[in-house]
């Protein structure tokens, strides 16, 4: 059987790389990737807590549900803003949208 | 070394490669493919964990909507920045060093981690009737169930509004 720790260092290592792409990335649209790779590593973590600690519930497996429904609907709206952006603007780089930056 | 511990590493290891070509790779098109093998690798890691019915789920979400989605959206943007510009910003230094900083940080939680072993699974508890049962049981998570669908509902119309060609004169 794989250990529990072996899932969670994978699940933090992705969330590092996910969190470097939202960090340093100039185009909006991979801002994005990075966003889905680090739910991604959540929900591997949810899932190896629920296998390995409270397998006798099913509040983990909801709980991954909700997160994949809270993912879809952001990845919508974030998509969205990003073309509604692009029609204005002719840019989704996102040092360039700077309107609201003080 | 067992055989899923085998499996794990090999996995692990494409998901985590694929993983950093998605924030490295400086053609977008490119980078939504490696999201996909990354989601795809994910999906392996669930059954590993015994829920075949998520690593579906992870398939016919992630991977068939989302990162098509992704990369549908980064088609209509092409012409907004070439593939040879500049994809990283100035700061990447720093934010390469601020992820190291979390991910130290994290190891250090994780190896509090209790060394459990996972307990065998009781059949009907995880079956996809059991789950259909809790999710509108008023007991169960009918709440969050409800709310979840109200979200996706608003988050598709406003996604519509949003998106929707300005009006003349706009």
């Amino acid at each position: 059987m794989v250990p529990l720790s072996w899932f969670l260092i994978l699940a933090a290592a992705i969330f590092s790389v996910g969190l470097f792409g939202v960090l340093a990335r100039r185009n909006a649209i991979a801002i994005l990737m990075g966003i889905e790779l680090m739910l991604n590593a959540v929900n591997l973590n949810l899932l190896a807590f629920w296998r390995y600690l409270w397998s006798d519930s099913l509040t983990g497996v909801v709980f991954i549900m909700i997160v994949l429904a809270v993912a879809a609907a952001e990845v919508a709206v974030g998509l969205a803003l990003i073309i509604s952006i692009y029609r204005r603007r002719s840019t989704v780089v996102v040092e360039e949208i700077d309107l609201l930056k003080w | 070394m067992t055989g899923p511990q085998i499996i794990f590493l090999a996995v692990g290891a494409v998901t985590l490669i694929a993983a950093i070509m998605v924030v490295t790779v400086p053609r977008l098109v490119h980078a939504g493919l490696w999201l996909i093998l990354a989601l795809a690798g994910i999906a392996v890691l669930f059954i590993l964990l015994d829920n075949g019915f998520l690593a579906v789920i992870q398939v016919a979400i992630y991977i068939d909507a989302i990162a098509i989605l992704i990369i549908i959206g980064v088609m209509l943007t092409r012409t907004a920045m070439s593939d040879t510009a500049r994809q990283i910003n100035r700061m990447w230094l720093g934010a390469a060093f601020a992820c190291l900083v979390i991910m130290a940080g994290l190891l250090a939680i994780v190896s509090q981690a209790p060394t459990a072993t996972a307990g065998l699974l009781v059949e009907d508890q995880v079956s996809m009737e059991a789950l259909g049962r809790v999710l509108v049981d008023v007991d169960g998570f009918i709440l969050p169930f409800e709310v979840a669908s109200v979200l996706l509902v608003a988050a598709l119309v406003g996604a519509i509004l949003v998106a929707m060609t300005p009006a003349r004169g706009d």
